[in-house]
C-alpha cells in the first residue's frame, strides 16, 4: 500500500445478526488518490454496506479497512471523509447556508471562516443566491447539491456517495453527473460512488467495481479509459457503449455464476 | 415461538420491576422525609402518605363489622361509573363519526361547523358538569326524565365526540389520492369507496381518538357524579371518604387506586380492540 | 371559479366571504337560538339561561369573576410550567437512555389514562384546601404525561440517515441532541403544549370543585349552582372559557414564532 492509497480493504466480510444474513464476503479492494470508483451490483449485493464499512458506520465481521493509512474508526474521528445519502437529509429548521455550515460548526470554525467557506461551496455547486432558502423550497436536485456542498465543506480527501441521484429524474441526473465531475476535478478528491445505473457508473468513473448478488463479492473491476474531461458528447461515443456493454455483461456473469453454483 | 414466550416473560418482568420501583420510590420518599422532618412540599406522615400496604389492605377490610369488604363496594361502584362512561363513549363516538363523515364529505360543513366543533372543546365541560347533571334532571321529554347516570353519560359523550370528529375528518381524508383514483377506475360507487377505502384508512386515526376518548369518558363520569350526589359511583365514594380523610386516609387512596385502574382498563380495552382490528407496525423508538 | 378579470380587492373579498361566511351564519343562528328559541321551547333556565341574562350576571359580578379568573389562571399557568418543564427534562433523559425509554413508554401512555382529577382531595390534604398549590399540582400532573409522551416521540423520530450523518462527523451525543433531536422534536412538543394549556385550565377549575379559596373561579361556579344562580354560574364558565382560549392562543402564537420554518406553519394549515 502506497501513500497514494486512500482506501484499502482486505478480507472484509459482514454478517448481520447471529447466524443471519451474510451481506459481504472476502472483499479486497484498493482505491488510489484522485480516483472515481463506482460500486455497482444488483439490489442486496452489499454495496451500501461496503460504503458504510469504509465510513465506520458499520463494523466488519472480519477483515480490516484502512483509510488514509489509519483504521476506519480513526479516519471517522479525524473526519477524513464526507458522505452523501440518497435522501438529502437536510435539516428543515436550518437555511441552506446553515445546513452547509453544519460540519464546520461542529469542528469549531469561526463565524467568519464559515461564511467564507459556505460562499465558496455555494459557488461550487452553482447555488449562489440561495443562502437564506429553506430545504423545502428547493427541488430534489437542488437539495442534493446542497447535500454535496455540505459533504465537501470541510474539504475531506474522500467523498462517499450512496446512490445520491437515485431519486431524481434522468435529465436532472445527467446534469448533476456532469456537475459532480466538474466538482471532482476542481477539488481533487477521491470518490467512492454507489449506483444502480450502468450508464452513470461508466460516465463518472475511472474504475467500475462489479459486485455479485448476496453474499456480495467483487466479481470484476473494469477500468474506464474514456478521456477526461467528460462531456455530454462522451455519452454518445462508441467507446462509451462498448464499456456499458462490458459492465452489463460482467453483471450478468456475476449473477449467472451464483445461479450455476446452486 | 420461543422468542414470543421470551418477550412476554420479558414484559411481565418489566411490569414487576416497575411496580417494585414505584413501591421503592414511595416508601423511600416516606422514610427520607420522615427521618429528616422536612415539611416541603408537604409534611409526610401516615395521613398524607399512608403506607402502600395499608392502602391495599384497606381494600380488603370491611367498612363496618360483619359487612362485605371495601373492595366489593368499590368494585360495584366502578362498574356503575364504567357504565356511565361506556354509554357516553358509545354515544359520543357514534355522533362524532357521523358528524365527521358528513364534514369530510361536504366541504361547506367544514367551513361552517368545524370552527364550532373546535370551540366547543374550549368550553370546559368538566366545569359545566354541575350544571349539566343537575339541570338535566329537570328536563323531561314526553314525560320521561333521564336517570342520574344517563345525565353523567352526557358529559362523557361530550368529551368523546370532539376527538372522534376531528380524527374522523382527518382519517377519511387521509386516503391516498392515487388509491381513490384506482377505485374510481373500477367504477366503484361512492358508498364502496367510503367503506372499502376511506374507512379502513381512517382506522389508525379513529383509534387514536378512541384512546383519548376512553380516558376522557372515565374522567367525565367521575367528575359528573360529584355534584349530583349520586351515591352509586366512584365519585360518591370520593366525596364520602374525603369527609373522613383525617380519620381513615387509606380509604380515599384506595378509591383513587380503583379509579386509576378503571381508567387504565378502559384504555387497555381500546388498545386490545385496536390490535385485533387494525394491523399496524408496533411503535419503535429510534 | 374566480375570474382573473375581477379586480383584486373584489376577488379577495369573495374569497373571505366564502371562507368565513358559513361559520358566521351558524354563529348568528346559534346566538338567535340561544336568545329566543330555547326559552320558547320551554328549556328551563336551569339548563341555559338566555344570553342576555348571563351577560347581565357577568356585569353585576364582574369584579369577583375577573379576580377569581385571575387566581385560577395563575394556578393553571403554574401547573403548566411545572408539569411541562419536568416532562421535557424527563423526556430528554429517556431519549438518551433508550432501553429505559422503550421499557417505560407503555406505562407512561397508560398513566395518561388515570383520572388525575380524582386526586384533588388528596392534594387538598397535602397543601391545605385554600392553598393554590393543591390545584397547581393537579394541573401539573395533567400536563405531565401528554408532554412527556409527545416529546419523547419527537426526540426519537429522527431518520436513521440523519444519525448516520452525525456519526460521520464523530459528533458526541450532546451535540446530536442539541442539533438534531431537540429541533426535530419541537413540532411534537408544541402540539403537546397546546393540549396541556387546555388541560391545565380545566385542572385548575375542576380542582376547585373539591374545595378551594372562595375567590377562585371553580368555587364560584359550584356555589352559584348550589344557590340556583345559574346565570352567574354560566357567566363564570364563560370567563373560564375565555381564559382557556387565551391561554391556548398564546401557546399557538409562540408556536408560530418558534416554528416559522415548519412547512405546516408556512402553509397556514391548522
Amino acid at each position: 500500500m502506497t501513500a497514494e492509497t486512500v482506501v484499502a480493504a482486505r478480507g472484509i466480510s459482514k454478517t448481520f445478526g447471529k447466524g443471519g444474513v451474510t451481506a459481504l464476503q472476502d472483499i479486497d479492494m484498493e482505491v488510489g488518490r484522485g480516483e472515481f470508483i463506482s460500486l455497482i451490483g444488483p439490489s442486496g449485493c452489499g454495496k451500501s454496506t461496503l460504503l458504510r464499512l469504509i465510513g465506520d458506520l458499520v463494523e466488519p465481521s472480519s477483515g480490516e479497512i484502512l483509510v488514509n493509512g489509519k483504521t476506519a474508526h480513526r479516519a471517522r474521528l479525524d473526519r477524513d471523509y464526507g458522505i452523501v445519502f440518497q435522501a438529502a437529509v437536510l435539516y428543515d429548521w436550518r437555511t441552506v447556508a446553515k445546513n452547509i455550515a453544519l460540519p464546520l460548526e461542529l469542528t469549531g470554525w469561526s463565524r467568519a471562516k464559515r461564511a467564507e467557506r459556505v460562499a465558496e461551496m455555494l459557488k461550487l455547486v452553482e447555488l449562489e443566491g440561495f443562502e437564506k432558502h429553506y430545504p423545502w423550497q428547493l427541488s430534489g436536485g437542488m437539495q442534493q447539491r446542497v447535500s454535496i456542498a455540505r459533504a465537501l465543506s470541510f474539504s475531506p480527501d474522500l467523498l462517499l456517495m450512496d446512490e445520491p441521484f437515485g431519486a431524481l429524474d434522468e435529465m436532472t441526473r445527467e446534469r448533476l453527473n456532469a456537475e459532480l465531475l466538474r466538482i471532482w476535478a476542481e477539488t481533487g478528491s477521491t470518490v467512492i460512488f454507489v449506483t444502480h445505473s450502468i450508464s452513470e457508473a461508466v460516465y463518472l468513473s475511472t474504475r467500475v467495481v462489479v459486485m455479485s448478488p448476496r453474499p456480495g463479492r467483487i466479481t470484476s473491476v473494469i477500468p474506464i479509459d474514456l478521456p477526461q474531461p467528460r462531456t455530454f458528447e462522451t455519452r454518445e461515443e462508441p467507446r462509451f457503449f462498448e464499456l456499458v456493454t462490458e459492465v452489463r455483461e460482467a453483471l450478468h456473469a456475476s449473477g449467472e455464476l451464483v445461479g450455476a453454483d446452486e | 415461538m420461543r422468542s414470543r414466550i421470551g418477550s412476554a416473560a420479558g414484559r411481565v418482568a418489566v411490569l414487576g420491576l416497575v411496580l417494585v420501583g414505584l413501591w421503592a420510590l414511595w416508601e423511600g420518599y416516606r422514610k427520607l422525609w420522615e427521618s429528616t422532618g422536612w415539611t416541603r412540599p408537604f409534611p409526610v406522615n401516615s395521613t398524607t402518605m399512608p403506607h402502600l400496604h395499608d392502602i391495599v389492605g384497606a381494600l380488603f377490610d370491611p367498612l363496618r363489622e360483619g359487612e362485605p369488604l371495601l373492595a366489593r363496594y368499590l368494585f360495584d361502584a366502578a362498574l356503575f361509573t364504567a357504565k356511565e362512561a361506556a354509554v357516553g363513549f358509545a354515544i359520543g363516538a357514534t355522533i362524532g363519526f357521523l358528524l365527521g363523515a358528513l364534514i369530510a364529505r361536504f366541504g361547506v360543513l367544514q367551513r361552517g361547523v368545524m370552527p364550532y366543533v373546535v370551540a366547543s372543546q374550549t368550553i370546559p365541560i368538566l366545569a359545566l358538569a354541575p350544571i349539566v347533571v343537575v339541570g338535566l334532571g329537570s328536563v323531561s321529554v314526553a314525560g320521561w326524565t333521564p336517570k342520574d347516570w344517563m345525565r353523567v353519560s352526557v358529559i362523557a359523550a361530550y368529551l368523546t365526540f370532539f376527538p372522534v370528529t376531528v380524527n374522523t375528518v382527518r382519517g377519511l381524508r387521509s386516503a391516498d389520492p392515487a388509491a381513490v383514483e384506482l377505485m374510481e377506475s373500477y367504477a366503484a360507487r361512492d358508498w364502496s369507496i367510503f367503506w372499502k377505502l376511506r374507512v379502513p384508512a381512517a382506522m389508525p386515526y379513529l383509534f387514536s381518538a378512541f384512546k383519548v376518548a376512553a380516558t376522557a369518558s372515565v374522567v367525565g363520569a367521575v367528575i359528573g357524579e360529584l355534584p349530583s350526589s349520586i351515591q352509586d359511583g366512584l365519585g360518591g365514594w370520593i366525596i364520602n371518604f374525603n369527609q373522613y380523610y383525617a380519620l381513615e386516609p387509606e380509604n380515599l387512596w384506595a378509591v383513587n387506586l380503583v379509579a386509576a385502574l378503571l381508567g387504565i382498563s378502559f384504555f387497555l380495552l381500546v388498545v386490545l380492540v385496536e390490535k385485533l382490528v387494525v394491523h399496524r407496525p408496533p411503535e419503535q423508538l429510534v | 371559479m374566480t375570474s382573473l378579470a375581477e379586480p383584486y380587492v373584489e376577488r379577495r373579498t369573495r374569497k373571505r366571504v366564502r371562507k368565513w361566511g358559513p361559520a358566521l351564519v351558524v354563529f348568528g343562528i346559534g346566538i338567535a337560538a340561544w336568545q329566543w328559541l330555547l326559552p320558547a321551547l320551554g328549556i328551563e333556565r336551569y339548563l341555559l339561561p338566555p344570553l342576555s341574562d348571563v351577560l347581565q350576571a357577568f356585569w353585576d359580578n364582574r369584579s369577583e369573576l375577573l379576580s377569581g379568573g385571575w387566581i385560577t389562571f395563575k394556578e393553571a399557568v403554574g401547573g403548566f410550567l411545572l408539569g411541562c418543564g419536568t416532562a421535557f427534562l424527563l423526556a430528554l433523559v429517556l431519549a438518551r437512555w433508550r432501553p429505559l425509554g422503550n421499557a417505560l413508554m407503555p406505562y407512561m401512555i397508560a398513566a395518561n389514562a388515570v383520572p388525575i382529577v380524582a386526586f384533588a382531595p388528596i392534594t387538598n390534604a397535602w397543601f391545605g384546601t385554600l392553598s393554590p398549590w393543591s390545584k397547581v399540582v393537579i394541573a401539573a400532573v395533567l400536563c405531565f404525561f401528554p408532554v412527556l409522551v409527545n416529546t419523547l416521540r419527537g426526540l426519537t423520530s429522527v431518520r436513521p440517515e440523519s444519525l448516520e450523518l452525525m456519526r460521520s462527523y464523530a459528533a458526541p451525543q450532546r451535540t446530536v441532541f442539541a442539533r438534531v433531536r431537540i429541533p426535530n422534536s419541537l413540532p411534537f412538543v408544541f402540539t403537546a403544549l397546546k393540549i396541556a394549556s387546555v388541560l391545565a385550565m380545566i385542572g385548575a377549575v375542576v380542582g376547585d370543585y373539591f374545595g378551594g379559596s372562595t375567590e377562585a373561579l371553580g368555587v364560584q361556579i359550584v356555589s352559584a349552582v348550589s344557590l340556583a344562580q345559574y346565570e352567574t354560574a354560566w357567566a363564570a364558565i364563560l370567563v373560564a372559557s375565555m381564559l382557556g382560549i387565551a391561554f391556548y392562543a398564546s401557546v399557538a402564537l409562540a408556536e408560530r414564532l418558534v416554528l416559522s420554518w415548519h412547512p405546516s406553519v408556512r402553509a397556514g394549515v391548522e
